[in-house]
């Protein structure tokens, strides 16, 4: 019984950790419908940005605003010309994803770097840690943050309105493109605040995205597309999961089980755990 | 002159939907585009609006050459554009749609005071859900988005379509009042009652032409309604 009560908060911590790399993919997938491949190696270009810097407190912006500015690049670049055609969109930003792995292994090297854990984060309450702790507030005010920035802000709003009804949002004076751009900035950086978060629980290297990203988008489908409540519900849920069945099998069998669940999951409910209207990009 | 259309073409791919449409909005006057169905006169609008390229011909806004703008570069030289089919953002609030429009068009936050007392039916419900109301109130939310950008000239594209009885008759009220007020209006309308109340002058669309222009009293004509009769 005391085993299956500490797997709880272990769940959890699973759980905040996959809720912030998703984070940014409700953004750029889950509002504007983008596949991008590449949103794993903007959480590598985070966590190496805390690497570069060494302190954690600063890498937190500094990665949003390294990561939002690679997303915003992305964007202005090559992802507009896609947008609509999200085949072309998922060949062109896997290409992206390897170039920047690549780079990283030029730029870093290839063998994994380790990213010390201030020392005020050493320690911990019962089994769990506080870099656990850390990366679960970190969470929370991510979503809360997020929260805001749509329903409480201008610039979420019209967010939320070109996501709605594009067409409508154009011919009531707002400049789609602009908003995009911003978007996918805001998704991108989110991204890179994941990856700092990611440098506390283990080492960095070039392959660090590719190890999340597919948990980052299952999270996301598996909530609903856009939708915030779902992503922290199946963050959490996904977590939960993965941690019992961890702790009655073994991790690989764990993932399977997942996986299993995640597939009969979306048999059932294809949308997701909470519906919103689907937009197609032209 | 407000408007000036001319020689307009444009079309969905290869599939021409106007072949050289001209016409002119004057200052504070109301203009009735009509048509039968499918002969051109929502792609009209939406051309004029800058949603669909024009592939030849010009839109001349003001004294000011728009062909080339994106739509919301038209809305803020005073182009307010109310779609069809009663549009909205559905998942803000009444008051939520009205506020994204009036940021996004730089205007004042009187604006939406203005826009509320032409509707005050929509003041009740302002923090609903916009996907709630009904498609009658949302039409009036939709007149009243177009109106927070303070247009100059109000382009409305069947606002009565698929409206209940009453609403329509508080519609066609607000558009007179508008109209009365000074506001240019283009309009394109299905009821030849509503249109012959409304109109200083109209324009006859048939497959992508102009096909008849003039004032409300030769619309009154047995030989118009005959180029409207299904």
């Amino acid at each position: 019984m005391t085993a299956f009560v500490n797997q709880l908060p272990i769940g959890l911590s699973i759980g905040a950790v996959l809720l912030l790399v998703a984070l940014g993919l409700t953004f750029t997938f889950g509002q504007m419908g983008v596949i991008n491949m590449a949103h794993g190696e903007f959480i590598m270009a985070g966590a190496y940005t805390a690497f570069l810097i060494g302190d954690l407190v600063l890498a937190l912006p500094a990665a949003f605003l390294v990561a939002g500015a690679m997303g915003l690049v992305l964007e202005r670049a090559a992802v507009r010309h896609f947008y609509g055609r999200p085949l072309d969109t998922l060949l062109l930003t896997w290409g992206v994803s390897l170039v920047l792995q690549q780079l990283a292994r030029d730029l870093f090297g290839a063998p994994n770097v380790q990213v010390p854990a201030p020392s005020w984060l050493a320690g911990g309450v019962g089994i769990l840690p506080y870099n656990r702790l850390f990366i679960m507030a970190l969470a929370v005010a991510g979503v809360v943050a997020v929260w805001l920035y749509l329903n409480r802000t201008a610039l979420g709003r019209r967010t939320q309105a070109v996501v709605q009804n594009r067409r409508l949002a154009a011919t009531s004076g707002i400049d789609t493109g602009r908003v995009d751009m911003l978007t996918f900035f805001v998704g991108s950086g989110l991204a890179g605040v994941a990856g700092v978060a990611l440098t506390l629980i283990g080492p960095v290297g070039p392959g660090l995205g590719t190890y999340y990203i597919v948990d980052a988008f299952l999270v996301v489908v598996a909530g609903g597309l856009g939708q915030l409540r779902g992503a922290v519900l199946a963050a959490a849920g996904l977590g939960l999961l993965n941690s019992y069945a961890e702790f009655w099998s073994d991790a690989s069998l764990a993932k399977v089980i997942v996986f299993a669940v995640i597939i009969a999951f979306l048999q059932v409910r294809p949308q997701g755990m909470f519906v919103l209207r689907s937009r197609v990009l032209t | 002159m407000l408007l000036s259309v001319n020689g307009l073409e444009s079309g969905y791919g290869r599939a021409r939907v106007l072949f050289g449409v001209s016409l002119e909005v004057e200052p504070g006057r109301l203009v009735c585009v009509m048509g039968r169905n499918g002969v051109g006169k929502t792609t009209l609008l939406n051309t004029v609006m800058g949603v669909l390229p024009a592939t030849a011909g010009t839109v001349t806004f003001d004294g000011r050459d728009v062909t080339g703008l994106k739509p919301h570069e038209r809305v803020r030289l005073g182009m307010g554009y109310v779609p069809q089919g009663h549009q909205c953002f559905p998942q803000l609030s009444v008051l939520g749609n009205l506020l994204v429009t009036v940021e996004a068009a730089k205007q004042p936050k009187e604006a939406v005071d203005e826009a509320l007392d032409l509707f005050p039916a929509l003041k009740p419900m302002l923090r609903r859900s916009a996907g709630h109301l009904s498609g009658g109130q949302q039409q009036q939310l939709a007149m009243a988005r177009a109106l927070v950008t303070r247009p100059r000239m109000l382009i409305l594209d069947e606002p009565t379509e698929g409206i209940q009885p009453s609403i329509i008759l508080e519609i066609e009220a607000a558009i007179e009042r508008l109209h009365a007020a000074g506001l240019a209006v283009l309009l394109v309308e299905q009821y030849l009652d509503i249109a012959l109340r409304l109109a200083d002058r109209f324009v006859i669309l048939d497959a992508g032409h102009v096909v008849r222009t003039g004032d409300a009293e030769e619309l009154r004509r047995d030989d118009v309604r005959r180029l409207l009769a299904v």
